[in-house]
This record gives structure tokens, C-alpha cells and sequence, in this order.
């Protein structure tokens, strides 16, 4: 993506830009407007980064109107408005996969591997390397773990504290779906979530989800104890 | 005592800290950190690359057998003291907004005939990138106590910030994450962390006030552009070329937002 191009296209479109000047935040005489800028952030993009590795320029940026809505909402500084919001949402609970057996729940025990794992999908992993959920790295989980992030909630007592004492009754069947579902796809119950969308993605398979769903909420996994 | 006297106090110094990195091992890192700060007081490994840097700014160098002390950094030709807080800013000469490193590529290609490819190009910690490094230790660090103040008064340093703030918010990669996933809220750390706000001035010597800075895990010296370059390794997003516009525009958007902090360049990190 790169090239020389780069060095002298930038302050042409900068000049073009001037022209049609525009107040705001921090501008001041002959500031491009917010659309001009959004225009040039892109062709910046585009000139400033290379593929590396398993990490593809295309892929990386692939259009994405979940992730163009909650970017142009951030820069803003202003939430989406409740009807796109839910838009999105709706978008983005279509993509979930439901598990084809019927089973929401695997193996605690794996779960609580994958979830200690950050690793996977940099420019220095291969296409080898297993993906982990990076669930430590934003949530307290397991208390034996202290060494846990704080961007999201914490997860522990997650299954007791939602009432969940067999994960397979008929009652508990709406706190298993949305668990499944928040994993495979977070965007689908909050548009903007800081959350990765770990089954949409391709990150984890069903059955690593069906592990984490199981570290949640398995009576026999720590989390609940 | 700046310069090789010193540096050679502190490579005897590193021998130990290695030795007693492993015994702190069982803390949490935190804890190591302040303890291994306190140990190095006087002895940032740091100092090595800034005696390396100074070294490289007045030493005739490259097929122009030319020194930098003519380089001019936004303050005028030889100008360091100050410079580094007011960085990245417009340069007339090249019709560009740039950051210390990108300015250190011109100013090596111009003056000395260094080619700008065997830094962009390079890798991290050898050759000409190594010595980009090194200056950008030496400069930053003559800057040390001094609040940053970047200029926004040139319509392309307003309009680099603006591009910096849509960069910082960008989601993208396999994960959607941005900068802002990990800098946008106060109080918040990654596992155990600690994960400065960077939409605002976090403070004396935090985030755009810290780097460049020596990495205790790596035993690396790292400047805001390998910085940022890691950042984006671990948002899984492609590399940024060195120096490239999306990495000075992220500069500006930190260094403006770091407005009154105070340099503590070079530092010393986890």
C-alpha cells in the first residue's frame, strides 16, 4: 500500500481541502470540514499501512457499517442514536451461530485455558498459532486469577449470580442463548461494545465457545463457586 | 556525569538488574517495576542509547561525511533544547507535518545522504533505524521537566490532529479494537496493566509524556514510533510504515491532547 506518492499527494489534498474551510472543534482559519477530514483519514490509511504476516491490509479495513457508525459516533463524542443502535444490533444478531447439536455447554476446563490465552491474529502469530479469547486481559473471571483487566465487567459468580444452578433446565435457557450469543457476537446486544466478536470474526470455533459458555456457566466451574 | 563515564557505570549496572529482574519475578509487576526504578535511579539503561545519540548528532557521518548540528527541529538549525515538546509540527521545507523520527529521516538524508529507505525500511534496534532510535533518546531528553506544547497554529497541524482523533477511534482488525478500546476510559488497566486515557493529558510523564522509553522486558530502547507500531501489533491491525502520515497524525492527536504535561523522556517501562 505504500509509496512514494504518499509524501506529495498529502499536502495537495490538504490544500484542497483548506479551500473549502469550516469551524469546529479545533479548527481555526481554513480547516478542512469534518468531511474532508474523514475523506483523508481514509487515503491516509491506505497509504500508511502494509500487510505483514497473516495480517491483511483488505481484511483489516474491510468495510463494516457496525464498526463505521460506532467510529464516526466516538469521534463525535455523541452515543448512536437509540434507533441505529438497534439497528445494528439486529444486523448483527443475524450473523450469530447457533450450536448445530444443541449443546451450549463444553468443557470448563478448556474454557478457562482459552480464556487465560491473548494470543492469536498479530502480524507475529502464524496461521498456526491457537487463538485464545483474551477473556483476562478485560475480565476478572476465575478469583484465584489476579492478574485480570478492568475495560470489562467482572464474570465472576456469573452463572450463580444470574440464578443459573442447571444450565440445562428449561428456565435457565435464556441466560445460556444470550451468553452464547454475547460470545459469538457482542455487537448484536450492544452496537458499540469494546467486546470482540469472537465467533463472527473466526477467532473461536463453536465448540471453543461452548467452553467459555461452560466456564460461565457450569455450577462445577470456579467461576461459580 | 552525561555521557561515557556514565554509560559505562550503567552497562555494569544492567548486568545486575537482569540478575535481580529474575528474583522479583514472583511479585507482581507493579511492584518489580517501582522496585527495579529505584534500584536504577541514577541509572536508566536509557542513558546508553542517549550517549549513542549524542554521539550521532555531532559525529560527519553518511556519503555527505556531514554531522546534524545543522538540522533544524522547529526551533531553527541545532536548536534541541525544547524542541521535543513541541513535536510533531508543520516544516516549511518539506510541506509536511512530522513527528521527531520522520524529522530525524529528513534532516539524515539532507544533511549526511543517509538513504530515508535504510530507516523506513529497517528494523527495530539495528542500523540506521538503531541510530534514529538513539538520536530521538538524546533529543527528547535534553527536553526532560518540560511541558509539552505542541503547535496548532498551521491548518495542516490542525488538520493532522483531526486525523489523529478519527485514527485513535478506529476500530478495525479481527478483534475491532482501537486505540480508544484500551485509552478511552479512565482507571482502566489490561490484565494488571495500568492503562492511561489518552483523549485527554494524563499527566507529568504518562502515555505521550513517557516515550521514548527503555522496555525492562525486552531490554530494548523504544520510541513513540516503535511504540505506536506495537500498539497496532497488538490491536491486530496491518504494520504502519515508519514515519508514515497515520503515525505522525497520531502523534499530533496524543501531543496536542498531552498539552502542559511534563516530559519525563527517557523512562524506564515494564
Amino acid at each position: 500500500m505504500h509509496s512514494r506518492t504518499t509524501l506529495v499527494a498529502l499536502p495537495v489534498v490538504l490544500a484542497a481541502a483548506a479551500l473549502a474551510s469550516c469551524a469546529g472543534g479545533f479548527s481555526g482559519p481554513g480547516t478542512p470540514s469534518a468531511a474532508e477530514i474523514d475523506a483523508l483519514t481514509q487515503q491516509i490509511v491506505a497509504q500508511s499501512f502494509h500487510d505483514k504476516g497473516i495480517v491483511k491490509v483488505q481484511q483489516a479495513f474491510a468495510e463494516d457499517e457496525t464498526l463505521r457508525a460506532c467510529n464516526a459516533a466516538d469521534v463525535a463524542g455523541k452515543p448512536l442514536d437509540a434507533e441505529t443502535a438497534k439497528r445494528i444490533e439486529a444486523l448483527n444478531m443475524q450473523t450469530v451461530k447457533w450450536p448445530a447439536d444443541g449443546k451450549y455447554l463444553g468443557d470448563w476446563k478448556a474454557g478457562e485455558a482459552l480464556a487465560q490465552s491473548g494470543r492469536g491474529m498479530t502480524w507475529t502469530d502464524t496461521a498456526k498459532t491457537p487463538n485464545g479469547g483474551n477473556c483476562y486481559n478485560c475480565h476478572q473471571i476465575d478469583k484465584k486469577e489476579i492478574s485480570f483487566g478492568t475495560i470489562g465487567p467482572s464474570l465472576y459468580h456469573y452463572g450463580k449470580l444470574r440464578g443459573v444452578s442447571d444450565p440445562n433446565a428449561p428456565e435457565s435457557r435464556e441466560v445460556v442463548r444470550y451468553t452464547w450469543g454475547k460470545i459469538w457476537n457482542s455487537k448484536a446486544y450492544a452496537a458499540c461494545s469494546n467486546m470482540p466478536r469472537a465467533g463472527h470474526k473466526g477467532i473461536l470455533n463453536e465448540k471453543q465457545v461452548a467452553d467459555l459458555v461452560a466456564l460461565l456457566l457450569d455450577p462445577a466451574s470456579p467461576v461459580n463457586k | 556525569m552525561r555521557g561515557r563515564n556514565k554509560a559505562l557505570a550503567v552497562a555494569a549496572a544492567t548486568g545486575l538488574v537482569a540478575f535481580a529482574g529474575m528474583a522479583l519475578a514472583q511479585k507482581t509487576s507493579t511492584q518489580a517495576i517501582e522496585e527495579y526504578r529505584e534500584m536504577l535511579q541514577d541509572g536508566n539503561p536509557a542513558d546508553l542509547f542517549e550517549a549513542k545519540g549524542e554521539e550521532l548528532w555531532t559525529k560527519k557521518r553518511g556519503p555527505k561525511n556531514a554531522s546534524l548540528e545543522r538540522c533544524d527541529l522547529g526551533l531553527g538549525p541545532g536548536v534541541v533544547k525544547g524542541a521535543f515538546v513541541q513535536l510533531p509540527r508543520w516544516f516549511e521545507d518539506t510541506g509536511k507535518v512530522q513527528d521527531l523520527e520522520s524529522r530525524l529521516v529528513t534532516c539524515m538524508s539532507q544533511l549526511q545522504g543517509i538513504d530515508p529507505k535504510a530507516i523506513i525500511k529497517g528494523e527495530w534496534g539495528k542500523g540506521e533505524r538503531a541510530n534514529t532510535t538513539a538520536l530521538a533518546t538524546w533529543i527528547a531528553a535534553q527536553s526532560k521537566g518540560m511541558p509539552f506544547s505542541l503547535p496548532q497554529s498551521h491548518v495542516q497541524e490542525r488538520t493532522m490532529y483531526q486525523v489523529g482523533k478519527r485514527l485513535f477511534f478506529q476500530r478495525g482488525g479481527a478483534h475491532d479494537f482501537a486505540c480508544a478500546s484500551c485509552h478511552g476510559e479512565e482507571g482502566k488497566r489490561i490484565r494488571l496493566q495500568d492503562l492511561p486515557l489518552l483523549t485527554r493529558n494524563p499527566g507529568d510523564g504518562v502515555g505521550f509524556a513517557a516515550w521514548p522509553a527503555y522496555r525492562v522486558s525486552n531490554g530494548q530502547m523504544w520510541s513513540m514510533q516503535h511504540r505506536l507500531n506495537d500498539c497496532y501489533r497488538q490491536q491486530r491491525f496491518p504494520e504502519p510504515d515508519f514515519a508514515s502520515d497515520a503515525t505522525v497524525a497520531l502523534g499530533v492527536y496524543l501531543g496536542v491532547n498531552a498539552r502542559g504535561d511534563k516530559s519525563a523522556v527517557p523512562t524506564i517501562k515494564r
